[in-house]
């Protein structure tokens, strides 16, 4: 075992000799900001994005806690907040957003044999594929079972015939993780696969859904006569449910960091929003009604983001509570994006034009899309069956 | 700071839970109210209590006590609390142990922390003058006249105050009503002349008095802490004692609503379990994660008490401010979800709606906290 005052040095001068300043806290503001995904068609507005993805992709740091063999980083625990603290001490910024690392690789670890584990983890580590989520369909909602997309058994391989929709960034994707009915007389929950597709198998098509927001960050992806080798179902055939709900718990768990006002949306803070546009006397948000609503919602913020750690230090991994911390996430982010528009009054409204800040037209379009948020990885009330059902173990 | 227990939290926190459901069951409280007991708690079950060595364990061990801190007795109350457990722990084993242990002089502490952890005497803090806490407004007067002090004025609502035998009294030196400064803490013996203690009826049946203090004469040697610093080392005995609330409130929600997801799980209407209808389904997977908030923010809070942390007053106001919220709901929402039988006298969940509205009055409310944690906050 290395000495971790050792490798801290080592992760140090690593960072020092590979993190592109412009990756840093204190970049040049003028340089454009990339939202990275990696994935084939990924497109980068500063080439340095891409460096250190390929960089950090090479340790196998997007993962560190992986083992090597699958192309991760191979830390300790301890190590990987050793290599956290160093990238936050410079302001590092993450290198890669992938449903792959959040949602997927989760799954392969847990049930995917070694040569899918091999296949697909490392791909995914380097940012080199990018995968989206084929679960919702047209009919099947909050009630997902109800899944009627088909594979059919075709011998050494499945032929799929359906339609998904809510596939986040389909159009950009490379694969897709979906829910496939390889069972079609069997009860709902027992004929479920769950199948890795290539994007660019022929058949496989897609079109955005543009929300309320303005922005499409869905699409409809459908399937028309789709071969898929057999090599790419995770797990037993007609057992993929297990592993459709392992996949929502891991799923859950990263949306509900949503709910705290650090992790996400437009980063601006409520309280600077609030004294802005309302105003303040010695200090205080000028009008009682804000400032007590505001309050309210910060300690509840304070509470939610001390009961995440609580999770982390009881050693929580994806449980029926991550339901709780879902439906928290998306309520409060919700009630922060709220709280937001309402503290800049008129301009909290705005859509286009000249006329107003960027900042405030983003806001405007950063609320409307929360409105998803507690719809999008089970709605605010399946969270809440699951938590009377599987937690408390209420009646059906 | 981690937010779980160590293995000598986890013990003591067993070690009640076991005690409260043996010795003191919600009947126990019953018994008290129902008879009028002169101080509502009990004398011997207080004694078995200070054998636990639980009002020692904010005393150094010194002074024979456990020094097991904040975290050790508040996790004590939380289980305590789930059964409603009358007793003089938290004024005398939170709040005496802790003044004295952290402001008292050395002479101070040699004679009344043996007597603490050896159960001889109770305490009571005399705090609150007016219907909503704060202590700066704080008017009862300590005058110099030669070498000692005269007190007078009136305290309300001091917890054990009825049969506590040393008083912790919040005086004004100096300074007007608003000013934290100009006030000093007094140790003053429940005996001496001048003091008249009026006992309260209060909803919850506990033990409540005002005092009056008419001339009475205390020695430069009882002042508690540094004279006219008083409002600083109240302020922080007053934390330890919200979070030490905090967590006995988290006990009674978690009771009462244990109890109530018993009866969703038993009770028929209509042919089935009420259990089964979503409409309560759901009131009950929301109660359940504000309880999990609030042991979360009271967690934060006992381990920020311990660890010193420079957040204490914001964790000390969170924790308050969402227990407060926490069983308020809770009880609510209890008594809804049992119907009839939630209103009667004879079933227990009265006495935790009860408890509860005491209780969020006890060193200030959530809607006081909910300023206190806005203006620490800069918001």
């Amino acid at each position: 075992m290395q000495n971790l005052e050792e490798f801290r040095k080592e992760v140090k001068e690593w960072l020092n000799d590979n993190c592109p300043q412009s990756m840093r806290a204190g970049a040049d503001p003028s340089i454009p900001v990339d939202e990275v995904w990696g994935g084939r068609k990924a497109e980068y507005k500063n080439p340095e994005s891409k460096l250190w993805l390929d960089r950090m992709g090479a340790k196998g740091w997007t993962m560190p806690t992986v083992s090597k063999e699958y192309g991760g980083g191979g830390l300790r625990a301890e190590e990987v907040s050793i290599l956290n603290q160093e990238m936050f001490a410079i302001g590092a910024k993450g290198p890669l957003l992938s449903f792959g690392i959040w949602m997927l690789a989760p799954v392969l670890l847990e049930y995917g044999t070694e040569e899918q584990k091999k296949k697909h983890l490392p791909k995914i580590i380097k940012g080199e594929i990018r995968w989206c989520q084929g679960y919702s369909e047209p009919g099947s909602g909050s009630d997902l079972a109800s899944l009627a997309t088909k594979a059919e058994d075709n011998g050494d391989h499945f032929i799929v015939n359906g339609q998904k929709v809510w596939t986040s960034y389909a159009d950009k994707a490379d694969w897709i993780f979906a829910l496939v009915r390889t069972g079609p007389k069997e009860p709902k929950h027992d004929g479920i696969s769950f199948l890795l597709i290539d994007m660019e198998t022929l058949g496989v098509s897609t079109k955005p859904i543009t929300l309320i927001s303005g922005k499409s960050p869905f699409c409809e992806t459908f399937f028309d006569n789709v071969k898929v080798p057999k090599e790419n179902l995770i797990g037993q055939q007609n057992a993929g449910w297990a592993i459709a709900k392992a996949l929502l718990q891991h799923e859950r768990a990263f949306l509900s960091s949503f709910g705290l006002a650090s992790s996400m949306g437009s980063g601006r803070d409520l309280v600077s929003i609030a004294k802005k546009h309302i105003g303040e006397e010695s200090g205080k948000i000028s009008n009682g009604f804000y400032r007590s609503q505001i309050t309210a919602h910060k300690i509840k913020e304070h509470a939610f983001g001390l009961t995440l750690k609580r999770a982390k230090d009881e050693d929580g991994k994806a449980s029926p509570t991550a339901s709780m911390f879902k439906l928290y996430g998306s309520e409060h982010n919700k009630k922060r994006h709220e709280l937001m528009i309402a503290a800049t009054g008129i301009n909290g409204v705005a859509w286009d034009g000249d006329e107003f800040d960027k900042k405030d037209k983003d806001l405007t379009r950063a609320w409307l899309r929360t409105k998803g948020n507690s719809i999008e990885g089970g709605t605010s009330e399946v969270q809440l069956n699951v938590i009377s059902k599987r937690v408390l173990g209420l009646p059906s | 700071m981690k937010l779980i227990l160590n293995e000598e939290q986890q013990f003591l926190k067993d070690t009640a839970r076991d005690f409260a459901k043996e010795r003191t069951p919600v009947n126990h409280f019953r018994s008290l109210r129902d008879n009028k007991s002169e101080t509502l708690w009990d004398k011997d079950i207080w004694q078995e209590m200070v054998k636990l060595g639980w009002s020692g364990i904010l005393i150094p061990e010194e002074f024979g006590g456990s020094n097991f801190g904040v975290a050790g007795i508040s996790v004590i109350l939380q289980e305590c609390g789930k059964t409603l457990t009358p007793s003089p722990l938290f004024s005398t084993g939170v709040i005496g142990a802790y003044a004295i242990s952290n402001f008292g002089t050395q002479e101070q502490k040699e004679k009344y922390l043996p007597k603490i952890t050896n159960g001889d005497i109770t305490t009571a803090l005399a705090i609150d003058e007016s219907s909503h806490h704060d202590p700066a407004k704080t008017l009862l007067k300590a005058k110099l006249s030669d070498d000692h002090y005269v007190l007078n004025g009136k305290k309300i609502f001091v917890i054990d105050g009825a049969s506590a035998d040393i008083l912790i009294v919040l005086t004004r030196t100096s300074g007007n009503s608003g000013d934290l400064a100009g006030l000093t803490l007094f140790i003053v013996e429940a005996d001496t002349p001048g003091i008249n203690k009026i006992k309260l009826d209060m909803a919850d049946s506990r033990n409540y008095a005002n005092i009056e203090f008419n001339n009475v004469e205390s020695s430069k040697g009882n002042i508690l802490g540094t004279l006219e610093a008083g409002g600083e080392s109240v302020e922080r005995i007053l934390d330890i004692g919200r979070i030490a609330m905090s967590a006995e409130m988290l006990g009674n929600a978690e009771a009462a609503f244990e109890t109530t997801i018993e009866y969703l799980k038993q009770r028929k209407q209509f042919g089935v379990l009420i259990g089964t209808f979503q409409a309560l389904q759901h009131r009950a997977a929301e109660m359940f994660c504000e309880i999990e908030l609030t042991k979360s923010a009271v967690m934060a809070a006992m381990h920020g008490a311990d660890e010193n942390s420079n957040e204490l007053q914001r964790l000390s106001s969170l924790a308050k401010t969402v227990a407060g919220e926490t069983l308020h709901l809770v009880t609510n929402e209890a008594i809804q979800m049992h119907g009839g039988i939630g209103v009667t006298d004879e079933y227990d969940l009265g006495f935790y709606i009860k408890r509860s509205r005491v209780a969020e009055q006890i060193f200030g409310s959530s809607a006081f906290h909910s300023e206190r944690y806005a203006n620490l906050s800069g918001f």
